[in-house]
């Protein structure tokens, strides 16, 4: 018999998960809340640390998922837990008996108009990471015509307790530093700034595109934390930080200043978890059963997670996380899920 | 500039302003400042607008002032203000209306430290039992006298004689506003508008006409900075400050500054004169400068009062070019008369300022 | 002008509009590697002349990046060019190259 997996959320994570899961003879049905399946990589231009174009990684993802039972435009509407398996009516009028669920519900961008102090929305020349990756995919941005001077805002609403996040993102600083070459790139004679907190560059590859930026691109990183913008009379920005490299206040004019909006836990993933009654920690990111040795599982049986829905990931990240919680679900439906007679104690064995 | 972008931000920072029974209390400093300011507003809410304000000559300083520059503990701070809460419940009233920023910063200061440490205000109660045998309410409304002007805007808009336009040219005024650091930087929320785009001061002069210049150190202070100011050797520092405010207005070519706080006005008014006389540079046009009006001298001016009665001859800087702008009539010979007809005496001429 | 006693007192803030985009090119051309580094300070933690006066490479080379090369030639003076830093630069930058060349590029001739 095959067993029928609802993943909630077509993004990467969910096509990865459900392209494994295909290929292992499970039922997966797909559903994804937008019109669209890719989530934010289908808005994303090219990818770090080694400027892989988004679209080859998304086509790659959704030839994988090839012949996936997919539902776009399709949200749920309610869940219900029966012995084992899980009821699911979504929003498109059909009812899923399913046996697994995958939560890949992804993050959602900070809102940068909640950092006031930046004026996004409000002075002309300031834009958000998104924005940029929307005009490197169009050409075309109203606020750019080629600026002199650009600025990059690292940790815009990440690592700052008074917009709702503690914690790091994660992606931005290899994201700002690629943005700010591929800003070089178009635009030679511009001068190019970083305000930093820490880089946070990890990854394999990233300290080389950190000194490629440094060495071939000339960016300027200021170690400081970009506290105030507000727009000149002639419409340009006027930007302060601390160089806190040098112990001193600073200020420069800007062109355009770009805002590295970070992650923050989907507001239509918690509505998902709050049909299932799922725990969520501090940071609004779901709890797994164990932060080290069950990552993809939720604290409710049958119920597993992929993805930034557990906090801020990279893009390779994700896709491991979701090839790892298709083997969880596999190791699931395969050991514990079928043994009617001991399901339970199995469940408190081995969830 | 995206105005829309700051309406969003303005219809999330709104509070409840009750529309009438206040109890009123008056600045320290104010008062020799810029002497008909709190006049004004009692005769625009009292007289113009028939609402209930009630003042009591038995109220005192709130201790800011002090508070502010160290030489009192905050405990006394907070039994003053106890007091001043005391009044209000005795004469029946609940809303309380104050004229000074750094009282209104300091009372909201307090009821917040009251909310978050209760064993505090119940020793204060019980000091402000042993020293002054009074028992306080704490005040339902909590509000600064410019927000009440900022509720009674379109009221005052519909009884105005002039608009905040130049009557030679038909463009509206270009206007500075500037909010006391103490009106909404220690709690956004109490503020009219937040704190990074302060709404209080920019609808009034909307509706009153006016256009708002918004120039890249709006946000910075005004140079008071208490104890910057109040020691000679720190003075530098203070006009430092409002120097830098200036010299990022100036491209905007302001006609007029319209604040709400004690300190600012007097101090974007006083150091432009020690700026031009020190440096010789001056921020209006042909060596004239800015006026820095508070918010009741320009709703008087918009109601027609004579600018005599609205104390504008106490400004350093000459307001008659703005007069003249306005197409207010006025009477130069009666500048320095005082109420009574005699001469106030007249300030020497400036080198540099005109 | 009147004396108050008191009056503007000059801004500590660095303001990068001042910075000389062509000078530094200069200096860039010759020595390169000034792009590189990453304000790890320890050229300046091992450095023989700063433990008794003000010097630091690090310091320079931000003074540099920030519109203020006065400042960091008077850091540089005190340097013997022993080539202490040379050593312990985790990016192998070619520190006594640099500080002649930031010397030679900036000194007023």
């Amino acid at each position: 018999m095959k067993n029928n997996i609802l993943i909630i959320g077509g993004g990467p994570a969910g096509l990865e998960a459900s392209a494994q899961l295909q290929r292992m003879g499970y039922n997966v049905i797909l559903i994804e809340k937008s019109p669209k399946l890719g989530g934010h990589l289908a808005k994303w231009d090219r990818l770090f640390p080694d400027s892989v174009p988004a679209d080859e990684v998304l086509g790659g993802l959704l030839r994988g998922s090839e012949g996936v039972k997919c539902f776009t435009d399709t949200d749920v509407r309610a869940i219900n837990r029966l012995d084992k398996s899980y009821n699911v009516r979504l929003t498109n009028g059909i009812t899923v008996l399913s046996d697994a669920v995958l939560v890949a519900s992804g993050f959602d961008l900070f809102d940068a108009v909640k950092k006031e102090e930046y004026g996004y929305g409000i002075y002309d020349q300031v834009m958000t990471n998104a924005d940029l990756e929307a005009y490197f995919k169009t050409g075309s941005d109203r606020r750019i015509e080629n600026p002199g001077r650009i600025g990059f805002a690292h940790c815009v609403g990440s690592r700052d307790e008074k917009s709702g996040c503690r914690s790091c993102s994660k992606v931005c600083c290899a994201t700002a530093v690629k943005q700010a070459i591929e800003m070089k790139q178009a635009f030679p004679q511009a001068e190019v700034y970083c305000f930093y907190m820490d880089l946070r560059l990890f990854g394999r590859h990233y300290e080389d595109l950190y000194l490629k930026a440094q060495k071939e691109y000339g960016i300027r990183f200021i170690r400081g934390r970009l506290a105030e913008v507000s727009e000149n009379y002639d419409g340009t920005l006027q930007v302060k930080a601390e160089d806190t490299v040098a112990g001193k206040p600073l200020k420069v004019t800007l062109d355009l200043l770009v805002l590295m909006a970070g992650m923050r836990p989907s507001a239509s993933g918690k509505a998902i978890g709050d049909l299932l009654e799922m725990a969520v920690e501090e940071d609004g990111y779901f709890a797994v059963r164990s932060g080290i040795a069950a990552c993809q599982r939720s604290p409710i049986p049958g119920i597993f997670l992929a993805g930034a829905a557990t906090g801020p990931k990279t893009l390779p990240e994700t896709l491991a996380d979701a090839r790892a919680a298709a083997m969880e679900i596999d190791r699931y439906l395969t050991e514990i899920f079928p043994d009617a007679r001991n399901y339970k104690q199995l469940v408190r064995e081995r969830w | 500039m995206i105005y829309e972008g700051k309406q969003k931000i303005w219809s999330e920072y709104q509070k409840e302003i009750p529309d009438d029974h206040y109890f009123y209390v008056r600045s320290c400093i104010r008062q020799s400042f810029f002497p008909a300011s709190e006049a004004t507003f009692l005769r625009i809410t009292r007289e113009a607008l028939g609402k209930d304000i009630f003042e009591t000559e038995h109220h005192t300083t709130c201790g800011g002032i002090a508070y502010h520059s160290d030489t009192i503990p905050q405990e006394t701070v907070m039994t003053i203000i106890a007091r001043q809460f005391a009044l209000m419940a005795k004469y029946g009233y609940e809303n309380y209306v104050c004229s000074c920023i750094t009282s209104f910063g300091l009372y909201c200061e307090t009821m917040e430290t009251w909310r978050e440490f209760p064993e505090l205000e119940a020793r204060i109660r019980e000091n402000l039992w042993k020293t002054c045998r009074l028992e306080f309410a704490k005040p339902k409304f909590l509000i600064h006298a410019s927000d009440l002007i900022y509720k009674y805007r379109n009221l005052i808009a519909a009884q105005a004689v002039r608009k905040l336009v130049n009557v030679h040219t038909g463009e509206p005024l270009k206007v500075v506003e500037h909010i006391g650091c103490h009106y909404s930087k220690m709690f956004p929320s109490k503020g009219v508008g937040g704190a990074e785009y302060p709404y209080v001061l920019v609808g009034m002069v909307e509706a009153w006409g006016g256009e708002i210049v918004d120039y890249p150190e709006r946000r910075h202070c005004c140079g008071f900075g208490f104890r910057q100011y109040f020691i000679k050797g720190n003075r530098g520092y203070s006009v430092s400050n409002t120097h830098k405010k200036f010299e990022s207005m100036e491209p905007f070519k302001p006609d007029l500054i319209i604040t709400n706080c004690p300190g600012c006005p007097y101090f974007l008014d006083r150091w432009q004169y020690v700026i031009a006389e020190s440096t010789g540079k001056t921020y209006g046009p042909d060596g004239h400068g800015i006026p820095a009006l508070t918010y009741e001298e320009v709703a008087g001016l918009v109601m027609g009062y004579d600018p005599w009665d609205l104390g504008l001859q106490t400004h350093q800087v000459g307001v008659e070019p703005l007069l003249d702008k306005m197409g207010v009539e006025y009477d130069p010979t009666r500048k320095y008369l005082g109420k009574n007809g005699k001469n106030l005496g007249e300030p020497l001429p400036c080198a540099c300022l005109k | 002008m009147v004396d108050f006693g008191f009056g503007l007192v000059p801004s500590s803030r660095i303001n990068l509009d001042l910075f000389d985009k062509d000078k530094y090119e200069e200096l860039a051309a010759v020595e390169p590697d000034v792009r590189i580094c990453m304000a790890c300070g320890s050229c300046t933690a091992v450095c023989t002349a700063g433990k008794f006066s003000t010097t630091s490479l690090r310091e320079a080379i931000e003074d540099i990046k920030n519109a203020q090369p006065t400042k960091a030639l008077e850091l540089l003076k005190a340097c013997q060019l022993c080539g202490k830093c040379s050593m312990v630069c985790p990016r192998g930058i070619n520190t006594r190259h640099l500080i002649l060349s930031i010397i030679n590029t900036y000194s007023i001739k």
